[in-house]
C-alpha cells in the first residue's frame, strides 16, 4: 500500500527537461496543424459565418501558441481583445450586411491561379530566409514574462506610443461614427 | 523548440491571410484576412521576445493588437457605408475612383 502511494507520488515529480521539450513540441504540432487547417478553410469556405468562426479556432490558436512561448499577458489579451471584442464586431458586420452578396465564378479562378503563386513565393522566399539565418537557433526561455514586468515597460519605456495608442483608438472610434452615421 | 518552427507557422499564416485578401470580394472577408495576417506578425514579434528573453517584442504585439482593433472598427463602418450605398459589399464591384 505505501509502496503505491510513493509511486503515485513519484508521479507527481517535476517533469525533466527533456519531457518538458517532448510536450511542448507535441502541443506546438497538434495546435500549428489545427491553426493552418482552420486558416485554410477560413479563406476558401463560401460561408461567411463559418468563415468568422474559424478565424476563432486561428486566434485561439495563436493564444496557445503564446502561452507556448511564455507570453501569458499577451495571450490573455488576445483572448479578451480578438475573440471577445473583435469576432463580435465582425460578426455584427456580416449580419448587418447579409444576403449581399453573389460570386461570379469565372474571374474569382482568374485571380485564384496568380494569389496562390503569389502566397506560395512569399511563404517560399520568408521560409527560405528563416531558416537560412535561425538554422536551429533554440528557445530556451527560463521563466514566462510576469504581467509586472510588462506593465513596468508599458509604462516606462513605452509611454509615448501607449498615449498614442490610447488617441488613435479615440480617432477610431470617432471617424467609425463619422463614417457610420446616416447624414441627416 | 525551435525559434523557426513559430517563424514558418508565421509565414504559412501570413501567406494564407494574403491569399484570403487577393482572391475573397466580400469586405468583411478582406477584413478578416487582413486579421490573419496581423495575428500572424504578433505571433513572429511574440516568438522573437521570447528568443532574445526581452519584454518589447510582447509590448509591441499589445501595440499590434490594439492597432487591429482600431482598424476592424474603422474598416467595418467603411464597409457598412459601402452597403448602404450599393447595396452589396462585393470589392470588384468598386472602381469609382479608378483613373
Amino acid at each position: 500500500m505505501t509502496g503505491f502511494f510513493l509511486s503515485q507520488i513519484q508521479g507527481l515529480d517535476p517533469l525533466t527537461s527533456d519531457e518538458v521539450l517532448v510536450a511542448q513540441n507535441v502541443f506546438f504540432g497538434l495546435i500549428a496543424l489545427v491553426m493552418i487547417l482552420a486558416a485554410l478553410k477560413m479563406v476558401t469556405t463560401e460561408n461567411i459565418v463559418h468563415a468568422a468562426l474559424y478565424l476563432v479556432i486561428v486566434l485561439a490558436g495563436a493564444a496557445g501558441m503564446f502561452i507556448l512561448l511564455g507570453a501569458e499577458f499577451v495571450a490573455v489579451t488576445q483572448i479578451l481583445v480578438y475573440i471577445g471584442a473583435i469576432i463580435v464586431l465582425f460578426l455584427f458586420g456580416i449580419m448587418l450586411t447579409k444576403g449581399s452578396f453573389g460570386t461570379e465564378e469565372g474571374e474569382l479562378r482568374e485571380r485564384n491561379r496568380m494569389a496562390i503563386l503569389v502566397s506560395v513565393l512569399i511563404v517560399a522566399v520568408t521560409s527560405g530566409s528563416f531558416i537560412d539565418s535561425f538554422r536551429d537557433a533554440e528557445l530556451n526561455r527560463q521563466a514566462p514574462s510576469t504581467t509586472a514586468d510588462i506593465g513596468d515597460s508599458i509604462f516606462g519605456q513605452f509611454i509615448i506610443p501607449f498615449e498614442a495608442i490610447s488617441v488613435l483608438l479615440l480617432a477610431a472610434l470617432i471617424g467609425s461614427v463619422v463614417i457610420a452615421r446616416r447624414d441627416q | 523548440m525551435l525559434l523557426n518552427q513559430f517563424l514558418i507557422l508565421s509565414a504559412v499564416l501570413f501567406c494564407i491571410g494574403v491569399y484570403g485578401v487577393l482572391t475573397r470580394r466580400n469586405g468583411v472577408m478582406v477584413l478578416m484576412s487582413i486579421e490573419l495576417i496581423l495575428n500572424s506578425v504578433n505571433i513572429n514579434l511574440v516568438a522573437f521576445a521570447a528568443f532574445r528573453e526581452a519584454i518589447p517584442g510582447e509590448v509591441f504585439a499589445l501595440f499590434v493588437i490594439a492597432v487591429a482593433a482600431a482598424e476592424v472598427g474603422v474598416g467595418l463602418a467603411m464597409v457598412l457605408l459601402l452597403y448602404r450605398n450599393r447595396r452589396n459589399i462585393d470589392l470588384a464591384g468598386i472602381d469609382s475612383m479608378k483613373g
